[in-house]
Order: structure tokens, then C-alpha cells, then sequence
């Protein structure tokens, strides 16, 4: 029967095709929305997924995230060091700034202080430029975003001039990361330098970068740098959390990318509902006919299922392949470096299509189950 | 003379209260293997109610049913399902055929509901057809055959399983005066046989001709038993059913 309840769904090709829509649209506008939500929140810890050799961040008990610091003490550092468990500790700096670029305009950068001796906290892909250029003086390195955005019409920017705060600052290199999710200008210096540019109070030392010691528990040596030190200490992992609950609580952002995937799922019942019932309802004297020739109930459920698998299973595929069409085409543009179609996604929205059809197809089957077989003698 | 189907005492009625309608008031009869037996009367007297209780498909208010020794309304579940799909042979009055099948493989339904693998029961399918003088048609759509086309299909729906008994309702109300006739020939010509009751519910006096029996019901009763129609049916000559 399963051969025959499909038959009987490819055959009427409008409907058919107007299902298959539904469903491949609605994929489509939910994968697509939770893509492009969840890599923005992503982007909210891209500061903190761009320093691989930390495991742990050391910050004031009030900050909350890679965006939202304070200082602090100058004593941190090596408090952080004494704590028994921590391998090292380097300081780090994120503060924002100026700059005014070649144009004359002036643009909003992030400028981050690396440690001066080990350049811990820079990002390992370099794309122009050598990491010993960063121990030249007032010397700075630009995201590639960014540099973009800088220098719009250049290839190179090594040599560079720029006015940082009002300071010279000598561009030595590019960097490959990722945007973070305010600033749209990363500047990479060094922790020295970075306290020239950025003008400010005594305390300017945002957060400590340390290591676990080998054998040891970062999660572990985390409480131990909050009980020893009365710091905020988190793991990487946690504190890649913390950035994204930040963002996701502070804006609007989660709420108008829900209203969207919410609009996905009614769309999608709204068109493969109606479509399927008026499907069923015009092969309701046929359904009839089966049932009086003697399929069972039980059957008609299982062919009215096996059309919405199907229905589900390419819909999907079309909509997945559309988004995953959608995220490799924009990749190659500034405002989406980085994004990628988590397989989560995939599987949610999947588990979401797949669930919103079934139970399309079993609200459209009532009327088939309630239909007498006598009935096609009428 | 072998009994294929023996009822006794059927009554049922429809709706409720001041609304209700005695539609069957007791009806006894029986039928035999290897005849063609039709139900006649006119609209509303309750001859479709009769044969959809007769074919498991409608239940009785009172009296029973049996059909080749079952008593087929005390059959539990889906056995009663399983008891027509594997006994009774259906022929629709608009055909019923499913629209994305060739002909052949309308014709192969009942085969395939019963777990016959799909090219088996389409090959059988398609002999069936052959014998009804639609071999080549076998892999037409229904919508690209004649409305006696059409009915032939569902003929071979309704004996591709060798059913015991095939029941029909009003197989010619929807074609010409020579295409209901010629169906009704072959019908008589390749349904019936020493093993098979065919019942036919009509009020199309053109085929009376071709009846082995004829039960004629009116409010409910039976009023007519014997090899011809009722006089008041057979007067005025033949005439087109009404379309239903």
C-alpha cells in the first residue's frame, strides 16, 4: 500500500509540487533564521574563540563578557599567578577606541593587547606579516574584516600609517579571524602598547589569560583562582557561554529571529495543512473505495504516513540544501565570515519539519477515518 | 442449489428521534452460488442499504448475516476488513478508481491490500483486463478511457482476487444504453461462475434481461422473488437510469 499511497501523491502533481513548496520554503526560512541567529551569537565569544592557548579567563566579578569589561587591579596578575594549578597567566586588554582611517572618516576599532612576551591572545593566522613585526614601535595588526573596511581599495597594509586615539599607530600585518559582534575594526597590539592607545584610569588590564598545569582540571583551577582571588575566573567553554547569554539578554536579537522561525512553522502548516486536506478531501470517495475493498484503518493511517514522510523527507532535503546553498553563497561576504550550518541546526529543524508534517497528515486522515465505507455506495 | 449468502430478520434504520427512518424492516432471503441475482426498486427503498449490509460494510440494526457459512457481524476487529478483502469483489456506480493508476494497476489493488507483491498482482491485473477486452488498454489512465472503459477496470478490480460473491452498485447508471449493456454481458460472461454469487442492486430496466434472479424491494420489504422484474418495472420499456 505504501507504493500506491505515493503514487496517489505524486500523481496530482499541483498539490504535490505545492506541498513539497511548503515544506522546502519553511525549511528554508527556520534553517536560514537559526543559522544566521546562531552564528551571530557566536560571534558575540569570537574573542574568546580566537585565543586557543587559554583555558581560562580571569576577569572583575561584574564583567560579562568579551564586550562589557572592567579593569582590573595591577595586582591580578600575579595574584592569578600564585594560585596554586595555574600554569601561567598573561594579562589581556579589550578596550575600545577611534581611529580615523586614510579617508579622514573616523571608525570604531576594538583594540586588543596581547601579551607582550609570548603575544598570547593574538590569533594564529596571519595573512600578511610576521608575529616578531608586532615588537615594532606603535606597531598594530588589523583584522581582515577590518582592514576592508579601512583601507577599501588596498591589497597590502604593512606600513601603513593610522591615527589611534589620536596616536600614530604603524600597521605591521593582517589577521584572519572572526568578527566579534560590536566592533566591526579589530586592532592586535601588544599589552605595552595597547596602554598608550587606549587613554584611561590607572587600572586598564581587562582580563587575565591563564592555563590549567597539565593533569589539572581547568574547571577545577577556575574555583580555585575565584576562592583565592575573589576574580571572576571562568573556562573557556563557560565563558564562551556567558558572552552569547549576554548578547541574547541585552538585545532584542532572540526574540525578532523567533518571531521569524516562529513564522516559518506556520507557513509551513498553514500550506501543507490546507494543501493536504484539500489532497485527502478530493481523494475522499477513493479512500472509500479502499477502505470498502478492505484496507483498515490502520492502513489508511499508515499510507496517509507514508505520504507525509515523503513529503517531509524531500521538502526537507530541498530546504536544507537551499539554506546550506544560502550560508556557502553569502560566506564569502565581510557581514557573514565565519557562519556555518551547524549539523544541530539541521537536526533540529528536521526534528521540527518532520513532527509539523506527521501531525498535518494525521489531522487530515480524521476525515478519512470518520468516512463510512457504505458511503461510496451513495 | 449451493447458498452463498443467507439473511435473516435485517432491519436498520437511520437517524434519531422524529427523524428516524425504518429504511429495512426486516428482510429474509437467500441467495445462491452461480447466479446472477439483482436487487431492484426505486430510489430510497432501501436496496443500496440492503447490499452494503450484505457486503460488510454497513452494520445491521437487527438480524444476521452470513455470508459462505460466516456470520460475518459477529466477526471481531479487522477480521470482518480481512472477510471482504479476501471474499467480495466491489463495482462501484462512479467506478471509483484511483486517478495516478494505469488501469492495471487498478485493477491490482485488492491484490497488492492483500500483501501480493506489486508486479505479480499488476501482471494479474493486466490478464484480467485482457479477458475483458482491455489488454491494450492495461496501461492507460483512467482518465484517458471511456466511462465503459472505465467501469471494465473496476470490474477487474473487483474479480482479480477471485472473490466468492461481487457485489454491484448501479454498474451502468453512468454510460450509454450499449456500453451499459455490453459491461453487463461481460460481467454476466466472466464474473459468474459455479463458485461465485454476483448480486446487483440497479433500477435500469434495460439489463433486467440478463438476470438469473431478481428481488424486487420496496419501504423496505421484499416485495418481488423470481426470474423476471416486477410488472410495473417492465412496463414502459427500457429507460435510463436516473444518474446518481
Amino acid at each position: 500500500m505504501p507504493w500506491i499511497a505515493l503514487r496517489m501523491l505524486t500523481g496530482d502533481r499541483v498539490k504535490y509540487f505545492g506541498l513539497i513548496f511548503g515544506i522546502a520554503f519553511s525549511t528554508l526560512l527556520i534553517g536560514q533564521q537559526a543559522t544566521l541567529f546562531t552564528n551571530l551569537m557566536l560571534r558575540a565569544a569570537a574573542g574568546v574563540f580566537a585565543v586557543s592557548e587559554a583555558d581560562i579567563w580571569v576577569m572583575d566579578p561584574k564583567a560579562q563578557g568579551t564586550d562589557a569589561t572592567l579593569a582590573l587591579p595591577s595586582t591580578a596578575l600575579d595574584r592569578v599567578r600564585g594560585v596554586p594549578g595555574v600554569l601561567w597567566a598573561v594579562p589581556h586588554l579589550r578596550e575600545a577606541g577611534s581611529v580615523r582611517t586614510p579617508e579622514g572618516a573616523l571608525e570604531r576599532v576594538s583594540v586588543v593587547g596581547v601579551d607582550d612576551a609570548t603575544l598570547v591572545g593574538l590569533p594564529p593566522n596571519l595573512v600578511e606579516g610576521d608575529r616578531q613585526d608586532l615588537f615594532r614601535r606603535d606597531a598594530i595588526m588589523v583584522d581582515t574584516v577590518g582592514f576592508r573596511k579601512i583601507f577599501p581599495n588596498s591589497r597590502n597594509g604593512a606600513g601603513r600609517e593610522l591615527e589611534l586615539n589620536d596616536r600614530r599607530a604603524l600597521v605591521v600585518g593582517r589577521v584572519d579571524t572572526n568578527p566579534g559582534f560590536t566592533a566591526g575594526v579589530i586592532f592586535f597590539t601588544r599589552y605595552s602598547s595597547a596602554l598608550n592607545f587606549v587613554p584611561g584610569t590607572r587600572n586598564r588590564m581587562t582580563f587575565v589569560l591563564a592555563r590549567a598545569a597539565d593533569g589539572r582540571d581547568s574547571a577545577d583551577v577556575a574555583r580555585a583562582i575565584e576562592a583565592q582571588t575573589g576574580f571572576k575566573a571562568r573556562t573557556r567553554e563557560d565563558f564562551v557561554i556567558d558572552n552569547v547569554r549576554f548578547i541574547a539578554t541585552s538585545t532584542g536579537i532572540p526574540f525578532n529571529f523567533g518571531i521569524t522561525v516562529v513564522l516559518g512553522i506556520v507557513v509551513g502548516v498553514a500550506i501543507v495543512g490546507l494543501t493536504f486536506t484539500l489532497f485527502i478531501r478530493d481523494n475522499l470517495r477513493q479512500f472509500g473505495a479502499l477502505k470498502a475493498i478492505g484496507v483498515t484503518n490502520g492502513g489508511i493511517i499508515a499510507m496517509v504516513l507514508t505520504q507525509s514522510l515523503w513529503i517531509a523527507v524531500v521538502g526537507f532535503g530541498l530546504g536544507a540544501g537551499l539554506t546550506a546553498l544560502f550560508i556557502w553563497g553569502t560566506s564569502g561576504a565581510d557581514q557573514f565570515k565565519g557562519f556555518f550550518l551547524p549539523a544541530e541546526i539541521l537536526i533540529g529543524v528536521a526534528v521540527l519539519v518532520f513532527s509539523m508534517v506527521m501531525l498535518t497528515g494525521l489531522f487530515a486522515v480524521r476525515s478519512v477515518l470518520k468516512l463510512e465505507p457504505a458511503d461510496v455506495f451513495r | 442449489m449451493t447458498v452463498a449468502i443467507a439473511i435473516e430478520g435485517v432491519r436498520r434504520s437511520f437517524g434519531e428521534g422524529d427523524m428516524r427512518v425504518e429504511v429495512l424492516r426486516g428482510i429474509s432471503t437467500e441467495i445462491e452460488l452461480g447466479k446472477l441475482t439483482y436487487l431492484v426498486g426505486e430510489s430510497g427503498s432501501g436496496k443500496t442499504t440492503l447490499i452494503s449490509i450484505i457486503a460488510g460494510i454497513l452494520f445491521p440494526d437487527a438480524g444476521t448475516v452470513n455470508l459462505f457459512g460466516t456470520d460475518i457481524y459477529t466477526l471481531p476487529g479487522n477480521d470482518l476488513v480481512r472477510f471482504r478483502l479476501a471474499n467480495i469483489g466491489f463495482v462501484f456506480q462512479q467506478y471509483n478508481l484511483l486517478p495516478t493508476l494505469t488501469a492495471a494497476e487498478n485493477a491490482a489493488v485488492p491484490l497488492i491490500a492483500a500483501g501480493v507483491k506489486r508486479r505479480e498482482a499488476v501482471e494479474r491485473g493486466a490478464t484480467v483486463l485482457e479477458r475483458l477486452g482491455l489488454g491494450m488498454m492495461s496501461h492507460r489512465l483512467p482518465r484517458q478511457l471511456s466511462g465503459g472503459q472505465q467501469q471494465r477496470v473496476a470490474i477487474a478490480r473487483a474479480l482479480v482476487h477471485a472473490p466468492r460473491l461481487v457485489v454491484c452498485d448501479e454498474p451502468t447508471a453512468a454510460l450509454d444504453a450499449a456500453s451499459g449493456m455490453r459491461v453487463m454481458e461481460l460481467l454476466r460472461d466472466v464474473a459468474l461462475s459455479p463458485e461465485r454469487a454476483v448480486l446487483i442492486v440497479t433500477h435500469d430496466n434495460r439489463i433486467f434481461s440478463l438476470a438469473d434472479r431478481i428481488i424486487g424491494i420496496e419501504d423496505g420489504r421484499i416485495t418481488h422473488d423470481g426470474a423476471h422484474a416486477p410488472e410495473h418495472q417492465r412496463e414502459g420499456g427500457a429507460h435510463a437510469p436516473e444518474q446518481c
